[in-house]
């Protein structure tokens, strides 16, 4: 990536969507200080990150709970590293678990439970943190459509009930309007951003019904012109790196 | 062994909480069923038969004299020789003794063993200046045949039980270390920074992330590493011993006892089996969240 800049205001839910293997995975390692950049800085709630942004959740693309807890065990881990006594780390756990609409599976380790509990139980064991920047990579790109649009409106409710600013990426455009403030456009490696959308859909929405809102396709056709030209530089580009 | 054949244990069934007991099968159900449970009573069957042919044809070629016994030994007459060991105690002591001594060594060998391959292939794998200068000594120790320093071990730890369980820690040792090594290696980079962004630090992502993820590639080499254990052991007692039962085997080589040496073996290989469920019940108690299908063996 170059020349890449952003900002993301407090609270904002922001989405960002661009072709295959334009960095936006990247970007979310920089924000959260899993990787450095090379050149330039992130600034998180004021500060340069160096190495591990505080204050941070991070939502990863494929499964990041850990297998040889249970879904309690695995929900206090956050609170735990970060010093909190185990009985109200625990209580807080309890909490969430609910929230996310786990409970009576405390005990259960994730390899008992669906891909869909999974995320969730990554959900709680990202939120009980309390992130003020959440950052999330394609999390539901593995569930299957009704699951997803369930979680796609959870995540809202429990997003409105904090102050939370959201990072989401996805490659999904749909689901990148339905949730977003504002969608970012990446342009194909080296990625800059392309184009930003003020996504203006009243709140609170449904993930499901705000599909059929007229806006919603007016700004879906606005946005994927964009996208396609970069898709398919991205795609010429795969095809003569094989040829080569 | 014919299994108990109720509804609810038949074979085809899943027995998860998901399955009510107490529901009629249906006709095509209970069909399935039978049939899943004749096939089972044939492997069984034949899996005896297989035995019987085997012991069977080797008694008979005793008999006859196609087999020297000498040399060859006889299945009654090591049946025969297992009992009066068992009953009336070996030339060498009481059988007991012999199975204690040899198992004491084993265990010992194999706590000691496990624990050193794994605190030094944690530590191996989590610093990378220890790897590199120590990683190439390792190597060199595991091309040792590990056999010829049981002579090394006799002269220097004596008759008694060191020298076996010396020999056993270094065959043990290596199948550990190369595991948790390997283990710490390969753990998921997604876990790894899942914990930091959690807050983890340096300590609680050794053993609160690494350790736990390495659990699975160290348990899977408890197997082989007891095996080892027992290796050790028991040629530790072949090579010099006053007790156990490779002593048992080198003793009625010494008499040329053809019977006694497999009356040994036959004794050893039911120790090893027993051995080999209690390691893994040991894999089941440390890995409790992984699905019983992955570690269950036939």
């Amino acid at each position: 990536m170059r020349d890449l800049t952003f900002e993301v205001a407090r609270g904002e839910f922001c989405a960002i969507v661009g072709p295959t293997g334009s960095g936006k995975s990247t970007t979310l390692n920089l924000i959260a200080g899993l990787e450095r950049p090379s050149r330039g800085q992130v600034v998180v709630l004021g500060e340069v990150v160096t190495d591990g942004a505080r204050g941070v959740g991070y939502m990863f693309q494929t499964d990041a709970i850990f297998p040889w807890k249970t879904v309690l065990q695995n929900v206090c881990t956050g609170p735990l590293y970060r010093g909190v006594p185990r009985h109200v780390a625990q209580r807080q756990a309890h909490e969430w678990i609910s929230r996310v609409g786990l409970a009576g599976f405390e005990d259960r380790y994730p390899n008992q439970l669906s891909g869909g509990m999974r995320k969730r139980v990554a959900l709680a064991q990202t939120l009980i943190n309390e992130p003020a920047v959440l950052l999330m990579d394609e999390p539901f790109a593995s569930l299957d459509v009704q699951t997803r649009t369930l979680m796609e409106n959870e995540l809202l409710e429990l997003w409105s009930g904090s102050s939370a600013s959201v990072v989401f990426v996805t490659h999904d455009l749909e689901e990148a309007i339905a949730l977003a403030d504002r969608v970012l456009v990446f342009t194909a490696a080296p990625a800059t951003v392309k184009q930003s959308y003020r996504i203006a859909l009243p709140r609170p929405r449904n993930v499901a019904e705000v599909r059929f809102d007229p806006r919603f396709t007016q700004l879906y056709e606005r946005i994927w012109e964009d996208l396609r030209d970069e898709a398919v530089i991205a795609y010429e580009r795969s095809l003569k790196a094989i040829r080569s | 062994m014919t299994k108990p054949s109720s509804h609810m244990s038949g074979p085809s069934r899943p027995s998860g909480p998901d399955v009510p007991p107490d529901e009629p099968l249906t006709d095509a159900e209970a069909a399935e069923e039978a049939h899943a449970r004749r096939r089972h009573r044939l492997e069984r069957f034949l899996q005896v038969a297989v035995f019987c042919a085997i012991v069977g044809a080797w008694e008979l070629s005793a008999q006859t004299g196609l087999a020297d016994p000498f040399f060859f030994g006889k299945p009654s007459g090591i049946a025969a020789t297992i009992w009066r060991w068992a009953t009336r105690g070996t030339p060498q002591g009481p059988l007991w003794q012999h199975v204690a001594v040899t198992l004491e060594e084993t265990i010992l060998a194999f706590g000691i063993g496990v624990l050193i391959g794994v605190v030094a292939g944690f530590a191996l794998a989590r610093n990378r200046t220890l790897a590199t200068v120590l990683g190439p000594y390792v190597r060199m120790g595991n091309a040792i045949p590990r056999v010829i320093l049981g002579s090394i071990f006799v002269i220097w730890l004596g008759l008694g039980m060191a020298s076996k369980v010396a020999l056993g820690v270094t065959l043990t040792f290596f199948v550990v270390f190369f595991n948790a090594f390997q283990g710490v290696r390969e753990v998921d980079p997604n876990l790894t920074n899942n914990a930091r962004i959690l807050g983890a630090g340096p300590r609680q992502l050794s053993f609160d992330v690494m350790l736990p993820a390495a659990l699975g590639w160290i348990t899977s080499s408890l197997h082989t590493s007891f095996g080892f254990a027992l290796v050790g052991a028991v040629v530790g007692e072949f090579i010099g011993a006053t007790h156990g039962l490779g002593y048992l085997v080198a003793a009625a080589q010494g008499a040329f006892n053809a019977n006694g040496v497999f009356a040994a073996m036959v004794i050893l290989s039911v120790v090893a089996l027993i051995a080999d469920a209690l390691v893994t019940w040991l894999e089941r108690w440390l890995t409790p969240w992984r699905p019983a299908a992955m570690t269950q063996t036939f």
